[in-house]
């Protein structure tokens, strides 16, 4: 089955992430994922954009964040495409949370929930453009 | 417009703040006004109501991590009660339950803040 493409294209604010959820969460339903499924690819795909917005981008709101639902026979794909500062997963180190709330910081839990309730998250860069995909393989049908 | 909205409510000295709609990186500031709302006005026992919360990122997760060791250091706490099966999916996928009360009721905080 040829993969079936549906794309959408926000100003990197974040008045544009609940866009981004119901977009996501719509292709998701259609696909035959289940309500739990769907509630985890929109937190992954917020905390996706959230990071190109806040750090890709550093907070400014004109420039395009490009994303992409990808659908094949056995997997969902969301690609997240951003022309910023690239992230780097090599440097990123897993928040212990207690160290966490006593350093009063706010941020940087993004990334550990992507990993946790996708199957799978890429990262690349190529010609200034980065790439996130947030993989996530339907349930197999009996 | 914003799909967010905190509001006040009081129980003796407890301040409780129902939580509506959906926090994320763009409503995470309105959660973080109230809580600055609560500790200029020196109320450090704080409920958090989740029943009609739809949605949390790691934005509106922050929020609570940020303010939680000032709080307790003025002799207060941050409990959270009533969440949606779904939205506590999201706080226990970070822990949280390691670090915060979050109880089923209202009432069951107010009796922990009682004790």
């Amino acid at each position: 089955m040829a993969p079936d493409t549906h794309t959408l294209t926000i100003p990197s604010s974040t008045r544009y992430l609940e866009d981004v959820r119901q977009f996501v969460a719509k292709k998701a339903q259609l696909a035959g994922f289940s309500e739990r499924d769907v509630e985890q690819l929109k937190i992954a795909v917020d905390e996706a954009c959230t990071n190109v917005i806040k750090h890709a981008y550093n907070g400014e709101g004109e420039h395009a964040i490009d994303i992409a639902v990808i659908l094949s026979s056995d997997k969902l794909t969301v690609r997240i495409r951003d022309r910023g500062r690239a992230f780097n997963p090599e440097t990123y180190a897993e928040p212990n949370l207690i160290e966490f709330a006593k350093s009063r910081k706010s941020g940087g839990l993004g990334v550990h929930i992507m990993n946790r309730l996708m199957d799978r998250v890429e990262y690349k860069t190529k010609g200034g453009v980065n790439e996130c995909c947030l993989v996530k393989y339907l349930p197999e049908s009996d | 417009m914003s799909n967010f909205s905190v509001g006040f409510r009081n129980n003796g000295s407890i301040q409780i703040l129902d939580l509506r709609g959906e926090l994320d990186a763009h409503t995470a500031s309105e959660l973080e006004a109230a809580i600055q709302k609560c500790q200029a006005g020196s109320s450090f026992q704080i409920i958090i109501n989740g029943a009609n919360l739809a949605y949390i990122s790691s934005a509106g997760l922050g929020v609570f991590m940020a303010y939680i060791e000032e709080i307790r250091e003025n002799g207060g706490d941050i409990k959270i009660v009533a969440l949606q099966d779904k939205v506590f999916n999201v706080f226990d996928l970070l822990g949280f339950p390691m670090l915060f009360d979050i109880m089923s009721s209202e009432e069951e905080a107010i009796a922990k803040f009682e004790e």
